[in-house]
């Protein structure tokens, strides 16, 4: 199928739309910035859609264009990995309102300017429809399986509850079903720290080439500290000072800890759009798969004939695992086929995408029993 | 992979295409033939993190999880048997887990080992030491069996709590042997449950 323009890396297509949004909005025209690995078997029975967390991309196996470094998710996609290109025909899109192809913020509206704050506020749902778009476009009918961690669990959550009859199986990864007090708390001091950014200018700043570097940094490191486990930055930093021997009385960043936080933020803003920042964190934060059942999430995945298999990660304090756990009771509650494992990592939240020998076998293993 | 002996009774007698829940299902050994030999809907609940992979790679539905705590997320009368084999004398609370049982489960097999077997009551008397045998091989300060449990006491017990047994078998060397006198020559008892 190399012939074929629609399968291979770096691709992007416009979609006339229009994407009905949950806010009531809509969306005309759809970009989408997406990846295939793998040739579509002629039955289309071994497609697999990969959904990245809030700031990952479509790149999950390949270079990333900025960085260079190599895909996101080396470890559990590949040749001989759980998702196989020689075996699975594989799609990882951008997400709706990120920044790195997709339909965004910094996209251009039809009026030639970027949308800016002016992009509508969309949801895991929408970013879902918008993947669902994409797939018909591929010619995708059922999905063999959908995985994510994070914010990928979310859309593989919402995959599963908004069109079961498309999807086979669902691999959701230290995930949850709905951001608790606790996240939106954490966004809301990124999105805080973006917007008192004297640089931010109400979203406007793209026309003057100097984004808010700082105010996207900061979020970046207050966040980073969620995805990592106390005895994680322990055992990485300790009190150690970094490239000192004795505390320097000021404000350098005289512990490492403090020293790799910063250059987690600086990095950061090299490759990400603030506004995108601020429209995918809040989309997180509305995510509330029983919310859109009638508050019941069990009702979500009634009669579903979806197979589901969920991974938590024992340090993980982010999406720790009862909320895993609370997705299995519903997935119990509606006879759902649930499979479920917490995994005793040192890494936290960012475990899942760290080399974990385990995760690959149970990836490996439910995605086998899927056929 | 021939089935442990309780293990293949139990099998023989679940009803083709039932709903079933194993609870402490191990690697799913059990689950995967009553899958394969008879079409049925085969769900498991693991406490050991390595056994719940091995099961999930053998194309089940494995949930970690413990006994004690867990059961109580699933709904009433979800499935048609509740197995519980080997694990009974391992459980915080054995009588409530048995009314989980039977409150998720029409029906219940409860196997265990039987505490009162002739060789136990030969080395606590002879010795007086807590008795290491073949079904019970670790010793009181490691053994995972907080609650050992004679055929005669879980008889008492499922008779206060009003549960009907349907069938009992017995096993000693791993072959199956007649009711006489099961209490002191049984090593092991499977039991059927079911809901009054």
């Amino acid at each position: 199928m190399s012939h074929d323009t629609r399968f291979g890396l770096g691709r992007t297509i416009s979609l006339a739309g229009p994407l009905a949004l949950d806010s009531g909005a809509s969306l005309a025209p759809v970009e989408i910035a997406y990846e295939t690995y793998g040739a579509l078997d002629a039955d289309g029975g071994n497609a697999i859609l990969i959904c990245h967390a809030l700031t990952g991309d479509q790149h999950v196996a390949s270079p990333h264009p900025i960085t260079g470094k190599p895909g996101w998710w080396t470890r559990m996609v590949g040749p001989g990995k759980p998702i196989d290109p020689d075996r699975h025909f594989i799609v990882c899109a951008n997400v709706l309102g990120s920044c790195m192809g997709s339909s965004g913020p910094a996209s251009l509206a039809a009026d030639g300017a970027p949308y800016a704050m002016r992009f509508p506020v969309i949801t895991i749902r929408d970013m879902v429809r918008a993947q669902a778009m994409l797939l018909d476009h591929l010619g995708v009918g059922a999905l063999r399986a959908v995985v994510g961690g994070s914010m990928g669990g979310m859309q593989a959550l919402s995959w599963a509850a908004t069109y079961p009859s498309r999807v086979r199986a669902a691999v959701v990864i230290a995930s949850t079903a709905r951001h608790t007090a606790q996240n939106i708390a954490f966004h809301e001091v990124g999105r805080q720290a973006i917007m008192a950014d004297p640089r931010w200018l109400g979203g406007d700043y793209y026309a003057g080439g100097e984004p808010p570097s700082a105010g996207l940094a900061v979020a970046r490191m207050a966040a980073h500290i969620t995805y990592l486990s106390e005895a994680g930055l322990t055992e990485k930093f300790g009190r150690r000072l970094q490239a000192r021997d004795a505390k320097s009385f000021g404000f350098d960043a005289d512990f490492q800890v403090e020293s790799y936080l910063r250059h987690q933020g600086i990095s950061f803003v090299d490759r990400f759009d603030a506004n995108s920042y601020l429209y995918i964190t809040r989309a997180m934060d509305y995510f509330d798969l029983a919310e859109e059942h009638g508050g019941l999430l069990a009702n979500g995945f009634r009669a579903t004939a979806t197979r589901f298999c969920l991974v938590s990660f024992d340090t993980d304090w982010l999406y720790p695992t009862a909320e895993s756990r609370s997705i299995v009771k519903a997935l119990n509650a509606a006879g759902a086929a649930a499979s479920f494992v917490e995994l005793s990592s040192p890494f936290g939240h960012d475990a899942f995408l760290l080399d974990c020998p385990e995760l690959n076998r149970v990836v490996d293993g439910f995605l086998k029993a899927v056929a | 992979m021939s089935l442990r002996p309780d293990l293949a009774l139990i099998a023989a007698h679940v009803a083709p295409g039932a709903r079933v829940l194993d609870i402490g299902c191990g690697d799913g050994a059990l689950l995967a033939a009553l899958r394969d030999d008879r079409g049925v809907d085969a769900r498991g609940l693991e406490l050991d993190a390595a056994n719940v992979a091995a099961a999930v790679a053998r194309g089940l539905s494995v949930i970690q999880g413990d006994a004690d705590r867990d059961l109580a997320d699933f709904p009433d009368g979800s499935f048609d048997y509740a197995i519980l084999s080997q694990t009974l004398q391992t459980t915080r609370a054995p009588h409530l887990v048995l009314d989980q049982l039977l409150r998720i489960g029409a029906r219940a097999f409860v196997s265990f080992p039987n505490f009162a077997h002739w060789r136990v009551r030969v080395a606590l008397l002879t010795q007086g030491r807590m008795p290491v045998t073949r079904l019970l091989p670790e010793r009181w300060y490691d053994t995972p069996n907080i609650h050992h449990v004679t055929i005669d006491d879980f008889r008492d017990l499922m008779r206060a709590r009003g549960v009907a047994v349907e069938r009992a078998w017995f096993l000693s060397g791993d072959q199956q042997r007649g009711a006489t006198a099961a209490n002191l020559l049984a090593e092991h008892a499977v039991f059927l449950l079911k809901r009054d």
